[in-house]
């Protein structure tokens, strides 16, 4: 279970609170007081989502963990000196992008391209009629989308999707990866995303959008429409 | 103002701003334009819609508990 940060609504120690979550900063301070059970906390609210983020940049769950056990044992030895300046899962996120990259030896198929620099479509350019023809660069006849199926939570059909979306997530080079990671799987705005990994607007956008569509292609061709 | 209609091959790399609400309203009119007349391109943007709803559910909440006690011996170590 995920909380929001900033509730508030109990004035109880961290051990004896059944009521609201606790807030961040209440829980740095425990943490700075070593309290075991505010780390718990802590620990509980953001390891999920740091091991999908490290995963993106390391080749195997095992190398995923120790990036995420790094970043927490940097937040202890530092947690004196934390400002609170940015939040903290912004500065957890973007401390353990830093030792992911050190430790990231999977492949960058996309590590030097400039983003904006790729001019090719996302979708097969024969699907479109072609230049000169009547209604050119509209949906060939046979070639037009049809609607994905809407699945029930807890469907077997919606189980299959999830299966054949993490593995063309997994697929996707680098930063497209690890931007559809951030944005759709895990929720974080697009702000956040431009702060954690330096780019632009625009460039997550695009790597945003590359990924999606690419993902996307790989549901349309499970679920057998003409490609 | 463009009132170029909008080719289907132009709408689907616009789908992601057009759900960001980043088109500049000229583009969104013609976006919009276009779909009340393409099926192609709405089922397009249903299918971009389910990805990123799909996308959604394919995080792994659950942690590994023996990774969760190594993290906790970690603390008890740097305490």
């Amino acid at each position: 279970m995920r909380y929001g940060l900033g509730e508030r609504g109990c004035t109880a120690t961290l051990r004896e609170m059944t009521c609201a979550p606790p807030d961040e900063a209440t829980l740095i301070a425990a943490l700075r007081a070593r309290d075991e059970v505010a780390f718990a906390e802590l620990v509980d609210r953001h390891t999920a989502s740091m091991l999908s983020v490290a995963r993106g940049y390391v080749p195997n769950a095992a190398i995923a963990e120790e990036v995420v056990q790094e970043t927490w044992i940097a937040l202890l030895k530092g947690i004196d000196a934390f400002e609170g300046r940015s939040s903290l899962r912004t500065w957890l996120f973007a401390v353990m992008i830093n030792i992911a990259k050190r430790r990231g030896v999977r492949e960058r198929r996309d590590a030097d391209v400039a983003i904006a620099a790729f001019t090719g479509g996302t979708v097969d350019p024969a699907r479109f009629r072609a230049a000169g023809q009547q209604w050119s660069g509209h949906w060939r006849e046979t070639e037009e989308p049809s609607p994905f199926p809407e699945t029930p939570e807890g469907s077997a059909l919606g189980a299959e999707l999830v299966t054949v979306t993490r593995r063309a997530l997994d697929d996707l080079p680098e930063r497209q990866r690890v931007v559809v990671t951030m944005r759709d799987m895990l929720g974080f705005d697009s702000a956040e995303v431009c702060e954690l990994l330096d780019i632009s607007v625009a460039n997550q956008r695009v790597l945003l959008h590359r990924g999606r569509a690419a993902v996307r292609a790989q549901l349309e061709d499970y679920l057998g429409d003409p490609r | 103002m463009s009132t170029e209609p909008m080719d289907c091959r132009d709408l689907v790399e616009l789908v992601t701003a057009y759900l960001d609400g980043s088109l500049d309203p000229d583009t969104r009119a013609r976006f919009d334009l276009h779909l009340l007349d393409c099926d192609g391109c709405e089922n397009y943007l249903q299918q971009f819609r389910v990805t990123v709803n799909t996308l959604g559910k394919a995080g792994d909440d659950d942690v590994d508990p023996a990774f969760r006690s190594r993290l906790m011996e970690a603390f008890r170590d740097w305490r």
